[in-house]
């Protein structure tokens, strides 16, 4: 789907720069010296690894943090946003990565919610709320009621919604952060189609993507952002891929994803016709010692619902896990522990570390009952261990009882890691784990995984990033809505017939 | 039709008609007019009282005071009509709601503007204010031959034979309804205990809402503070005690969630009529009321275990099939 | 693999920082002990007499038993409202077996078993059926008290054996000028900081207040704590009952009215936060202390219930609102 190019030159008047934008958090430095601006009937791509600071830019831009450092201008004058209500007036919305709204109102309330129509005699505007709603949906081509529950839906779904209220705004900066995440290809051209039309009306897209497909099909110029700063900016005509790639990393790319060649052993676990009312139906597989096995599939497919079950915090309604030749019935963490099974989850913040207690004790949270002496805890041995596992993981932080969430996200998830190799385990799951990291850490958490599966572990890598799949795994398997649609071995995998499974096109089983 | 059946303000109203029925067995005069005319002029405060609390709890959060909020107001009015006889009875009502709305904004500055938690907010005005009562009543009794007559009448006026109190409640009943339905503020109620992130990125300001609904609810104690005093015909310095709980009590029973967020006009007036029933039941049949507390416990632990179960989170909806169906259950 | 080229220099603990200690939440209240002694020590007769003092313990003693296991509830994430309602229970369980002829060890199990009881049905419904505690201790206190005066209707136990009463009114033993209710209160406060402090429970406790679904997903077994931190509570709630009915000597239906918001203040006020995840049991036993000074100063002076209950809850919004705007007073200053 070819994009609307600005073929003209440049509006001489952007409608939003951005100087010299610091932000600092305890311990970590998110925006240092950023520039940027956005110019109306343009889309602007901003490129970056995770960590590299867009999500902390998206949340200034939007209000909610107020930059240590920098000018904003819109149309020229300079602003400052005390609150997300000064931002939404000044006309900048955003469409965010995981959809933040209210599942317990409707649709139509949803896209209006913060900027209600009232009629002349105050009153809230029901009708309107109705009738615009339905425009906005059937202008998108959204198969939702306006009546609907927001609950009852779907990711992408949710998606549709939070583009209506980006639309119902008559918003003239646009951002999209990752918008393309639970989208099948289909939705994808739609929204392609949503964004040529924004354009139109003259209105400055900020499209925030790691997918350099996406990128070359919509953007007129880019920016790239890495460890916080910017470092290029041009006319995406001007510009290719390998470019955009070299600045985005720094270092000459082939080196990301070490894949160390591993004698594989014997079979470990079989998971037979796994299912569950809601999440996932009918899964079946193996998994075999040495060997990382990927999970690939667009956001919400159903990957960490099975993972969840395999772990023993969901119950499924039928099906049969074996381990070691074993039945096994996993009904806690407890159990899944006990049988060799760590999952490490997508979630840090909210799953996988507990924020406000210190690096000992979240590393020994998962096996705290063996490093006793007697009744009581000895801290002493949680120190060996802490230690001992931090140093193998180069955990960087000031001492081992820092509060973790003053440690970068990179070192928080070497943590997680570590609190779960602490269990010694045979079985490890990890499930999207280098999301919101830094390039660095990024690199080195594959390296851990590698490592671990030469030293024999079985590993299961739940991943919706392609590269970080293809490259790490020894068979990859592909899900799409709660269902296995492909099983591809590592030699005979190729990035189309993958992508195409997991939207579920026709024809796609690999 | 049938998801009418399955919502549960409907199902309350059935449980309520079905325990009306089973009384009636045993006190025929359960089915007299005048029965239901006492119900509900027993039932207004709570009825008002809860609304008001539900506006709070909408908002993740709860208000501990009102009982004493209801005291302090009300002793304040009968001190101030005490003292001057020829004072207008609405005057003093007005009197009323604006003390009980400065301590309610009092609360509300504090849960606010300092971000303390309402349970510990409340909690500790509930004590102050109820001290603030003791200290102005000097310990004493207002009395009814303290009161001008038209104080006294003024919840009791029958018109069209139901005492003006429970119009009043009727009419409060009616300023909730399109408060939470039509109004912005209202509904951003909803959004603020919904959820309070996505309140915050869609510009809503959590603190203004919070002070305003704690100034509500400080306003309506301090409105059945006046009303209370002048209907029961005496300010006692240790009058309402205790009652808050009744009042959340209501609120959960009437389907209103302690998480924020959920919670209707007609569930709370719902929760209201159960309690009231129970009591005028009891009252009936037994000609006392000592099992009243222990039947309204069960009633409160049973209606928290049915919010608890649909509360609880099914599983993600992901394969398509689970999705039609709930999509299909939930249209109206 | 691309590593870094050195391992990080890490410490095992950070370096001593004395201002970071002073600005404990347990200093301020050693400090608020100290000034509480000090004024009433000038300013009232007989506070410093040691006979009187004693005589105090005994009547903070019972609530600060209930805010030992409010505590451990509260740092996990929940609340048991119904605490005062299940000493009425109990209480009226031991006064119907007292008037059956039974002595102190019967009636003492009786209270303790009733107590039990009550906390396994909290619970229960808690953990099993998900249902938020603040809402159903909230009926669950009325059912626990509504039983109570429903039997009771308007009549008083009077008929305690003296064993019975001697076991909440009388010393530990004649030459110890303890009396029972406190030194219960000292061991059981060393119990909960063993358990809280120097046990792998306790840190599970702290991670389920902090973050309950981190915890769950480590392995922490978050629904059997919480069951058997409710079964604490009601335990606690049946030894107070057991305490005050022996030192009431008389079972009512309004018997400790009011102890569970008086609990929960003595929490607060120790420095827990009552969204979870935080505090300490040394903090708990200074703020009962103080607050049981505070108390037993101001009844010296002649200084009404109810106007001590005002200045109680004065204490408690001022001791959580002042540092909230100090803080906010100090940021302001600082970036400027």
């Amino acid at each position: 789907m070819a994009a609307i190019r600005s073929t003209s030159p440049p509006d001489p008047q952007p409608l939003l720069t951005l100087r010299g934008i610091a932000k600092r958090f305890p311990g970590v430095v998110a925006l240092d010296g950023v520039e940027l601006s956005l110019y109306p009937g343009q889309v602007t791509a901003l490129v970056g690894e995770n960590g590299a600071g867009k999500s902390t830019l998206v949340k200034i831009l939007t209000g909610l943090y107020v930059p240590d450092e920098g000018q904003i201008e819109v149309d020229g004058k300079e602003v400052t946003f005390a609150s997300p209500r000064e931002a939404w007036a000044a006309g900048i919305t955003a469409i965010h990565q995981e959809t933040v709204m209210f599942d317990d109102l409707s649709v139509a309330e949803n896209i209006f919610m913060g900027h209600m129509p009232v009629a002349a005699s105050g009153a809230v505007d029901w009708a309107t709320i109705q009738a615009r709603s339905k425009d906005l949906l059937k202008r998108i081509d959204a198969d939702v009621a306006p009546t609907a529950p927001l609950r009852s839906l779907g990711v992408a779904q949710k998606h549709q919604v939070e583009i209506a209220r980006a639309l119902s705004h008559d918003s003239r900066i646009v951002i999209m952060d990752e918008p393309t995440a639970a989208l099948s290809r289909h939705e994808i051209d739609d929204l392609y189609r949503i964004i040529n039309q924004l354009k139109a009306e003259g209105r400055a897209i900020l499209f925030i993507s790691h997918k350099f497909d996406e990128i070359f099909a919509v953007a007129d110029r880019w920016t790239v952002f890495r460890d916080g700063t910017h470092v290029g900016a041009g006319w995406i005509a001007e510009v290719d891929q390998a470019t955009l790639v070299r600045l985005m990393v720094g270092r000459p790319v082939d080196q990301v994803f070490p894949k160390v060649p591993v004698k594989i052993g014997d079979e470990i676990m079989q998971v037979e016709g796994l299912s569950h009312p809601t999440e996932f139906d009918d899964i079946s597989f193996t998994l075999r010692s040495g060997e990382i096995l990927g999970f690939y599939g667009l956001v919400g497919a159903g990957r960490s619902e099975v993972m969840q079950a395999l772990f023993g915090l969901t119950t499924p309604s039928r099906g049969r896990i074996r381990i070691s030749g074993k039945s096994v019935l996993i009904r806690s963490p407890q159990d899944a522990i006990r049988e060799g099974i760590a999952y490490v989850p997508e979630d840090r913040q909210m799953q996988g570390a507990v924020l406000p207690l210190g690096i000992r004790q979240n590393t020994t949270l998962a096996m705290v009952d063996k490093l006793t002496r007697g009744l009581f805890s000895a801290p002493t041995k949680e120190r060996d261990v802490t230690r001992r596992l931090g140093q193998k993981l180069f955990v960087k932080a000031a001492n081992w009882e820092q509060r973790l969430g003053d440690l970068s996200g990179g070192n928080q998830q070497k943590v997680v890691i570590a609190k779960w190799l602490a269990t010694q385990p045979r079985i490890l799951i990890v499930d999207e784990p280098t999301k919101g990291i830094d390039v660095g850490s990024k690199a080195a958490v594959h390296g851990f995984i590698s490592e671990l599966a030469a030293e024999g572990l079985a590993v299961i890598l739940v991943s919706s990033e392609l590269p970080e799949v293809m490259g790490m795994s020894d068979r990859i398997i592909v899900m799409q809505e709660g269902r296995i649609v492909a099983e591809v071995h590592r030699d005979r995998a190729t990035p189309e017939a993958i992508v195409a499974a997991a939207a579920g096109l026709e024809g796609a089983h690999a | 039709m049938k998801s009418l059946l399955q919502q549960r303000e409907t199902v309350l109203a059935l449980i309520i008609v079905a325990m009306g029925v089973a009384v009636s067995f045993w006190a025929p005069n359960f089915l007299a007019v005048k029965n239901f005319v006492d119900i509900a002029t027993d039932t207004s405060f709570l009825t008002m009282m809860a609304l008001a609390q539900m506006t709070v709890i909408l908002t993740r959060g709860i208000d501990l005071s009102v009982a004493s909020t209801l005291a302090c107001s009300g002793m304040a009015a009968a001190l101030i009509g005490k003292a001057d006889l020829a004072l207008p009875a609405l005057l003093l009502v007005f009197i009323g709601i604006a003390v009980g709305g400065v301590l309610g904004m009092l609360n509300g500055l504090l849960v606010a503007a300092l971000g303390i938690p309402p349970i510990v907010v409340t909690l500790g005005t509930m004590l102050v204010f109820r001290g603030l009562t003791f200290m102005i009543a000097q310990g004493k009794w207002v009395h009814d031959y303290e009161m001008s007559s038209s104080f006294l009448a003024l919840p009791n006026v029958p018109i069209l034979g139901v005492p003006m109190l429970v119009w009043i409640a009727l009419i409060v009943i009616a300023l909730f309804y399109v408060f939470l339905s039509y109004t912005r503020t209202g509904r951003m109620l909803y959004a603020v205990g919904g959820n309070p992130l996505a309140a915050r990125y869609v510009g809503i300001s959590v603190a203004r809402q919070q002070f305003i609904v704690y100034a509500i609810s400080g306003a309506v104690a301090g409105l059945c503070g006046v009303l209370w005093v002048s209907h029961f015909g005496t300010a006692t310095p240790d009058g309402a005690v205790s009652f808050e709980l009744q009042v959340v009590a209501a609120c959960v029973i009437g389907g209103v969630s302690v998480a924020g967020g959920v919670g209707t006009v007609a569930g709370a007036v719902l929760g209201t009529l159960f309690l009231g029933v129970i009591e005028n039941a009891l009252s009936l049949i037994n000609g006392s009321s000592h099992w009243q507390m222990a039947i309204a416990g069960l009633a409160i632990v049973t209606a928290v275990i049915i919010n608890a179960r649909s509360e609880r989170t099914v599983g993600k909806l992901i394969l398509p099939e689970a999705r039609r169906a709930a999509l299909k259950g939930s249209a109206r | 693999m691309s590593a870094p080229a050195q391992r990080y220099q890490v410490a095992d603990r950070p370096p001593f920082n004395l201002t970071d200690l002073l600005l404990r939440w347990e200093v301020l209240l050693i400090a608020l002990l100290v000034l509480v002694v000090a004024i009433n020590g000038w300013a009232t007769p007989n506070f410093l007499d040691f006979y009187n003092m004693t005589d105090a313990t005994q009547v903070f003693s019972e609530k600060a038993i209930l805010a030992l296991a409010m505590a451990l509830l509260i740092i996990a994430r929940e609340i048991d409202l119904s605490v005062a309602a299940i000493i009425a229970l109990a209480s009226l369980a031991m006064g119907y077996c007292a008037t059956q002829g039974f002595h102190a060890p019967v009636l003492i199990c009786v209270g303790l078993g009733v107590g039990m009881l009550c906390g396994m049905l909290n619970g229960f419904l808690v953990t099993r059926l998900n249902a938020p505690s603040i809402a159903l201790t909230i009926g669950t206190m009325s059912l626990y008290r509504g039983i109570a005066r429903g039997v009771l209707k308007d009549q008083t136990y009077t008929q305690y054996p003296p064993d019975f009463q001697s076991f909440g009114q009388d010393y530990v033993t004649s030459s110890v000028p303890i009396y029972m209710s406190f030194l219960l209160f000292l061991v059981l406060a060393g119990v909960a900081a063993l358990v809280l402090h120097a046990m792998p429970v306790g840190r599970k406790i702290m991670a389920s207040g902090n973050n309950p679904v981190a915890a769950r997903f480590s392995g922490v077994p978050v629904d059997r704590i919480r069951f058997l931190l409710f079964v604490a509570s009601g335990l606690a709630a049946g030894l107070a009952s057991v305490l005050l009915t022996a030192r009431l000597g008389s079972t009512r239906p309004d018997i400790a009215s009011g102890f569970e918001l008086e609990a929960v203040t003595i929490v607060v006020l120790g420095g827990v936060s009552i969204l979870g995840g935080s505090g300490t049991i040394g903090g708990v036993v200074l703020a009962a202390i103080v607050l049981g000074l505070v108390q037993f100063g101001l009844s010296l002076n002649n200084v009404t219930g109810i106007e001590i209950s005002v200045m109680i809850g004065a204490l408690l919004i001022g001791a959580i609102a002042l540092p909230i705007i100090v803080r906010r007073l100090l940021g302001r200053s600082s970036t400027h």
